[in-house]
């Protein structure tokens, strides 16, 4: 059903480290990869071999750049469902097919009854869900329902694809709804935030700020002493200034 | 948003179709035309092509139409789910009331019940076509309190545009319809135009420093796109139509829908012999539609998705 569940007994989600992520991407081709053989198979791609090759996947992972002059920084944003506590996507599906599950609060996709209106991918504002062109319906993160609770898998590897293969544990895999587990900890420690936290669909999943820099000496403007050598015009000046400019490289 | 063409052609061909079954309901009822059978067959045939046209049309978009009967279910929270509910049950009252005025009563009251119903329901089905756009927080432009009432108002004058060709075409006296439809019409000009300044005045207020969470280390700016080629949520949630096309989109839209079809409206006010009143009617129909193609068009193209935040960065 569409309808909501009134509470879950866990929230689970995901906890993205914003100050450890490299950009590697090697979440967004795990993800893939398990994916393409998990619930969600298939997971299509189109014209591969072509001029335009695209398809649907589950994470993507931009880069930003933040702030400007010496306090620029460049911010590396994985970007997937959050797991809405008040998910719009489920409550707009006229089928049925999305929904909540009041166990684990994971959001997920009947593919079998998906009707492929596109209408839930409207309705999140994080751009979450990727329509599947070949199979005709919609495909989302599903929290690795397949993998969490696969007893035959190892115990280290009952967590969600991306977590597993992140070289930097950038990302945290846990119950957000029980304040006593680590990743509850985790965003409390370094007060963790929602995306769009105005839109009130209330993400589960969280945000790990950057860490101020402990060094600053590399980032801020080069001392007077250091300058760059200013030429009055003449052309020792401008050869010193070259010479300068040349061996400073 | 992507203009997709099976939804736009839902929207306006079904509107149209309404519109026509609501005022020629209304006419029924209050006996403002002759019980001409002929009428009933071609008036009431031509609003449920029309319906029964784009309710197919819509079912194009879906990735999987044969399971569209599944979207029947979710009428407790999907309004996409109470225009499907909404549509079918406006065809039993129709039904009656075409069956009625074609063939003749089966039992006494038929048209009148057939036709009273008709109304709430079609107005029912357009208002909930006009909420699937306006329950979304997501994106600015259709997240506006006058989305549901332009669709309906469109609905209404664009079915009076359809009702007064037909009644010059079965040579009698469209005046009532063309009043029917000039005062609807402009109601949708006050409405289409109140739409827009509120679209192009209401503050953006979603950010990509919001999106990201980012923004308390300055501004944030897109520096490497997570994919080289565009994938679903930019094809689908990235059109943007230029803002120079748009402020010409609009004016031709507000010609053709409104200023033309208002004007053959008044001509048809005038006691013209009976083919100029129908070549008259035909070029207004004609107009109408170009017209509220191009709305409907602007409708998506001009709406932008708080999801494109994360590749364009910005205010949405």
């Amino acid at each position: 059903m569409t309808s909501l569940p009134e509470t879950t007994s866990k929230k689970l989600g995901l906890v993205i480290d914003l100050d450890t992520c490299v950009g590697c991407q090697a979440c967004a081709t795990s993800c893939k990869e398990w994916n393409a053989g998990g619930y969600s198979a298939p997971l299509t791609d189109q014209d591969t071999r072509g001029s335009d090759p695209h398809g649907t996947w589950l994470n993507r992972v931009h880069s930003y750049e933040v702030g400007d002059g010496p306090d620029s920084r460049t911010v590396h944003f994985p970007r997937s469902c959050l797991h809405c506590e008040t998910p719009a996507c489920v409550t707009v599906c006229p089928t049925g097919a999305s929904y909540k599950r009041a166990s684990d609060g994971i959001v997920l996709v009947n593919p079998d009854t998906c009707i492929g209106c596109k209408l839930c991918s409207w309705a999140c504002p994080y751009g979450a869900r990727e329509y599947d062109t070949d199979d005709g319906v919609m495909k989302k993160c599903t929290l690795c329902v397949d993998r969490i609770y696969n007893e035959s898998f190892a115990p280290e590897d009952r967590v969600p694809a991306c977590v597993r293969a992140c070289p930097t544990g950038a990302r945290h895999f846990g119950d957000l709804g029980d304040p006593g587990s680590a990743v509850s900890l985790l965003v409390k420690e370094r007060e963790g935030f929602d995306l769009l936290p105005g839109m009130g669909f209330k993400p589960v999943n969280k945000y790990l700020p950057p860490r101020d820099r402990r060094d600053l000496t590399t980032a801020s403007a080069p001392r007077a002493a250091e300058r760059t050598v200013a030429g009055s015009g003449s052309l020792a000046d401008r050869f010193f200034a070259w010479a300068d400019k040349t061996l400073a490289r | 948003m992507h203009p997709a063409y099976s939804v736009i052609v839902f929207t306006t061909a079904s509107g149209a179709g309404y519109g026509l079954l609501i005022w020629l309901a209304v006419a029924a009822a209050l006996n403002l035309v002759p019980r001409d059978p002929a009428l009933g067959f071609v008036g009431l045939g031509v609003a449920l092509a029309l319906i029964t046209i784009g309710l197919l049309a819509s079912t194009l978009h879906l990735g999987r139409p044969e399971r569209a009967w599944r979207a029947l279910s979710q009428w407790k929270s999907s309004w996409l789910s109470r225009e499907g509910i909404a549509a079918i049950v406006t065809y039993l009252p129709a039904g009656a009331l075409g069956l009625g005025w074609v063939f003749g009563e089966f039992v006494p009251g038929q048209i009148a019940t057939g036709a009273w119903l008709s109304v709430p329901c079609a107005l029912i089905t357009v208002w909930c076509t006009g909420m699937i756009y306006a329950s979304l927080p997501t994106i600015r432009a259709w997240d506006q309190p006058l989305v549901a009432p332009v669709y309906v108002v469109l609905a209404l004058a664009t079915g009076g545009v359809l009702l007064s060709l037909l009644l010059a075409a079965f040579g009698y006296d469209p005046r009532w319809a063309a009043i029917l439809s000039v005062v609807t019409l402009a109601l949708g000009w006050f409405l289409k135009a109140r739409y827009w300044l509120a679209i192009d005045t209401a503050p953006k207020t979603h950010t990509a420093e919001a999106a990201t969470g980012l923004g308390r280390f300055g501004t944030v700016r897109p520096l490497d796109p997570p994919h080289t080629q565009p994938n679903f949520v930019m094809r689908e949630m990235g059109y943007q139509v230029a803002r120079r096309h748009a402020e010409k989109l609009r004016r031709l839209s507000v010609l053709l829908l409104f200023v033309l079809p208002i004007g053959a409206g008044l001509l048809l006010l005038l006691d013209l012999p009976s083919p100029f009143q129908i070549a008259i009617a035909s070029l207004a129909a004609l107009s109408a539609a170009a017209g509220v193609l191009t709305e409907r068009w602007l409708f998506f193209a001009e709406a932008e998705h708080v999801a494109m935040l994360y590749y364009r960065g910005g205010v949405a």
